[in-house]
């Protein structure tokens, strides 16, 4: 069973919903965030590592 | 003999890479049913109102930040001790999610504070036990990345780890040996004082926290591994597969 009446009740968080969603929300963020983050680091470093290699193939 | 064989890079990357996406997939499930307990179905409580929900993500990230730490604490012993290439760039990989799990929890903890005792930080122990947390995290990240060589950054970083674990039961206990504003625990294991749905909401944004942090620090691994090991032959076959 759904414990709120309306979707305005559950955002308003009997008075706190500046609170909990200040911190759902930076939660939120950081787990998007990171991943994203590790991602794009992933990318660079394959881009970066498969030039290097490529250019020490030539060089030999 | 087939668990060694994981320690070595060139196999725990393919491994690595298979598990990523099971480890995402159940954070997702056990995030949803987490929240769906804990925000759509769990009661108010008595005394904090609906606050307390923050709850469902501050115990959460204080737990995976002490026991982050504490993984990279056992993975630096075992670099000290054996020498292995891989303990360090596990300890690498988990750094940043462990700093953001301690910055989590202070940040819940912070607008958890402001509504239940009236100040948004406290110097109190709890607090300023995982405060110091954080900052052993950056200072592991910062000595790590001002050394240019892995091996000798692994150790300097190794020693700080291990210096640094006392703090993890001071944080633990500190609630039992000081005076504290902070609550007590909230989950025990002979009895808990929360509802049954507020705890197992609870455990299972945990087990989603547990999930994520692995998955995050595996995909991070294998970039770690990926530049550590350029001029290995596995790292070169493997960027062979990559490239169009």
């Amino acid at each position: 069973m759904i414990y709120w009446n309306s979707l305005s009740d559950f955002l308003a968080m009997g008075g706190y919903g500046f609170y909990v969603w200040g911190s759902f929300g930076v939660t939120v963020l950081i787990m998007a965030g990171e991943p994203a983050w590790a991602l794009a680091q992933r990318k660079k470093s394959l881009k970066l590592l498969g030039r290097q290699l490529r250019a020490e193939a030539r060089g030999q | 003999m087939s668990l060694y064989r994981y320690a070595s890079p060139a196999t725990f990357y393919p491994l690595a890479g298979r598990m990523i996406p099971y480890f995402a997939a159940l954070s997702v499930l056990f995030g949803l049913a987490g929240l769906y307990l804990g925000m759509l179905v769990a009661p108010t409580d008595f005394q904090q109102g609906e606050g307390y929900r923050i709850i469902f993500i501050h115990v959460p990230a204080s737990w995976m930040s002490m026991f982050i730490y504490l993984v990279m604490a056992f993975w630096a012993a075992i670099g000290l001790a054996f020498n292995t290439r891989l303990s360090g760039m596990m300890a690498q990989a988990l750094a940043p999610t462990g700093a953001l799990m301690a910055f989590l929890s202070l940040w819940t903890g912070a607008l958890w504070g402001k509504p239940m005792w009236g100040a948004w930080w406290v110097w109190d122990a709890r607090l300023t036990s995982e405060l110091i947390l954080l900052f052993l995290y950056i200072g592991f990240m910062a000595l790590t990345a001002a050394i240019d060589d892995p091996k000798r950054a692994d150790k300097a970083g190794g020693l700080l780890l291990l210096v640094g674990v006392v703090n993890v039961p001071i944080i633990y206990f500190s609630v039992k040996w000081w005076n504290t504003l902070h609550q007590g625990s909230s989950v025990n294991l002979t009895k808990s004082s929360m509802a049954q749905t507020m705890l197992w909401g609870m455990l299972l944004m945990a087990l989603c926290f547990w999930m994520y942090s692995i998955a995050v620090a595996l995909l991070r691994a294998r970039t770690i591994m990926l530049e550590r090991e350029r001029h290995t032959d596995w790292v070169k076959a493997e960027l062979a597969g990559v490239e169009r």
